[in-house]
């Protein structure tokens, strides 16, 4: 891949500060069959999300009578991403990125006012560029708010890390692939609790306050945008036809 | 068994059998269909197209691939598709399952059979062609998706952009021109409960049916691949009356891609 010059003159490769998030459209609601739906565009990330449940778990061994069972799968399309085109079915990244989305709403679901049972998110990347765990898990959150599934809060996540020797919000694959550091962060709302923290590369423990100073701030940005896409449908309801809107 | 499954059947039959259809619409009619091209940014070409409550995304995906021992002067095509988990509470996760397998192959044999691309002009150097990928991604399950597919496909081969070629290699990001189609296919299918033959089935009327047909169409109305689905029979006399419909609807569809 082409080397770029990605941080020069306080600006980096795309004209982005550093505190900058690309710009994310968020539309819930987006299926017919599904409990709870969402459409996100975050950049050029293309992600769509289904949620099913709470409904009966099966195989039922699996379940759980002190509380519902969160499934998450998370799943790459084989046109997503500008390269070759890749193979269908889980791989191990997007097992274990499965696992981590799953437990983060494992922990703000109030899973035990369903024993027995299982909630089903469904992520599905249409298109990737880079930060598309965070942006599954910003647009899984309102599809379960849509769905009706009590939660104790919204999440919303994204990437902060390091290029060129600064901190900088949002990561795309670019920076991602080329920059020094990737941290995935995501937060509880009420607290600030720490619910999903993956990172990869090079940073100080400076580097991290940064990190977690500047991701708090962008993510007040992202939950305005998941309540206002949840408002749109639920504070004026009316006959609507319901579509991704890609 | 699902209870719920067997009572929506009894209730669509005697609906039917009543001279009505569910959705205020007669046997002859498609629900709305609504296509838009070119929706995604890392695919040579795509398609979304809804029909009713069914939503279903065409991604074509053009690489480099070996061809096979016996058409070494060829290109290749694979259509693929999903049915996703969140499209229907009916499909599960994991492998493709009959119902996926046989959806792409009637969209592949569509295609294949039109001969709408020359698989000639895919062939680069010896030993490597262009790969065609077609990936069939169901979002949202409300019936006939086999109709809904083959509309996503040809709409997203209509809009394919073809890449460049250096050196036999593919050059990333930049394009030579369009994908050469040489005819356009449209794709009709019939449900049959009781006798009455329904064009375009819901999901509903799916669960009640007992025999489905599809016929797909070229320009000059001649029929290129025919599926014939379910326990349920056809009458000679039904299968004529399909194909008169098929070529009349055809006409309509085909503007609606074209023109998406």
């Amino acid at each position: 891949m082409e080397k770029v010059e990605l941080f020069k003159n306080g600006k980096r490769h795309d004209g982005r500060n550093i505190e900058d998030l690309r710009k994310v459209k968020i539309k819930a609601h987006v299926l017919n069959d599904a409990d709870g739906s969402a459409y996100l565009e975050w950049g050029n990330n293309k992600i769509i999300v289904g949620v099913y449940g709470p409904k009966e778990c099966i195989p039922r061994h699996l379940s759980n009578p002190y509380g519902a069972r969160i499934k998450c799968i998370y799943n790459m399309s084989p046109f997503s991403s500008p390269g070759e085109h890749g193979r269908s079915g889980p791989s191990r990244r997007s097992k274990e990125l499965s696992m981590v989305i799953g437990q983060v709403f494992e922990n703000v679901i109030k899973t035990e006012n369903f024993p027995k049972a299982a909630i089903e998110i469904f992520v599905d990347i249409l298109q990737g560029d880079g930060g598309t765990r965070c942006a599954a898990i910003t647009a899984a959150s309102v599809a379960l708010a849509d769905a009706g599934i009590p939660m104790k809060d919204m999440v919303s996540a994204l990437a902060v890390g390091k290029v060129s020797g600064t901190v900088v919000v949002d990561l795309d694959y670019v920076e991602d692939s080329q920059g020094q550091s990737d941290c995935a962060i995501a937060f509880s709302r009420r607290n600030k609790d720490v619910l999903l923290l993956q990172m990869e590369g090079d940073m100080s423990k400076e580097d991290m306050k940064k990190a977690f100073e500047l991701a708090l701030l962008a993510e007040e940005e992202l939950h305005k945008l998941q309540v206002d896409a949840l408002k749109e449908v639920y504070l004026n309801v009316k006959e609507r036809e319901i579509f991704v809107d890609i | 068994m699902e209870i719920l499954d067997e009572l929506k059947k009894d209730s669509i039959k005697s609906l039917i059998s009543s001279g009505k259809r569910a959705g205020d619409r007669d046997n002859v009619t498609y629900r709305d269909m609504v296509i838009k091209k070119n929706v995604l940014g890392y695919s040579e070409g795509s398609a979304v197209v809804r029909l009713g409550k069914s939503q279903v995304l065409c991604a074509v995906k053009i690489g480099m691939g070996t061809p096979f021992p016996d058409r070494q002067d060829e290109g290749m095509l694979a259509t693929s598709a999903e049915l996703m988990p969140m499209a229907s509470y009916l499909f599960e996760p994991g492998p493709p399952s009959t119902e996926a397998v046989e959806l792409a192959r009637i969209v592949d044999r569509g295609i294949r059979a039109a001969e709408m691309i020359d698989m000639k002009k895919l062939y680069i150097d010896e030993g490597k062609v262009l790969a065609i990928y077609i990936d069939l991604y169901v979002m949202d399950h409300d019936g006939n998706l086999i109709d809904a597919a083959g509309a996503a496909a040809m709409a997203a081969l209509q809009c394919t952009k073809m890449p460049k070629i250096k050196n036999g290699e593919i050059v990333k990001g930049e394009y030579k021109g369009q994908l050469e189609l040489s005819k356009t296919v449209t794709t009709h299918t019939f449900a049959k409960i009781g006798d009455t033959l329904l064009l375009d089935p819901c999901l509903d009327e799916e669960k009640g049916m007992e025999a489905r047909v599809t016929l797909e169409i070229m320009d000059n109305d001649s029929i290129c691949a025919i599926q014939k689905w379910g326990t349920g029979s056809f009458t000679q006399e039904e299968l004529e009356k399909v194909m008169d419909i098929a070529f009349k609807k055809s006409k309509d569809i085909k503007k609606r891609i074209t023109k998406a």
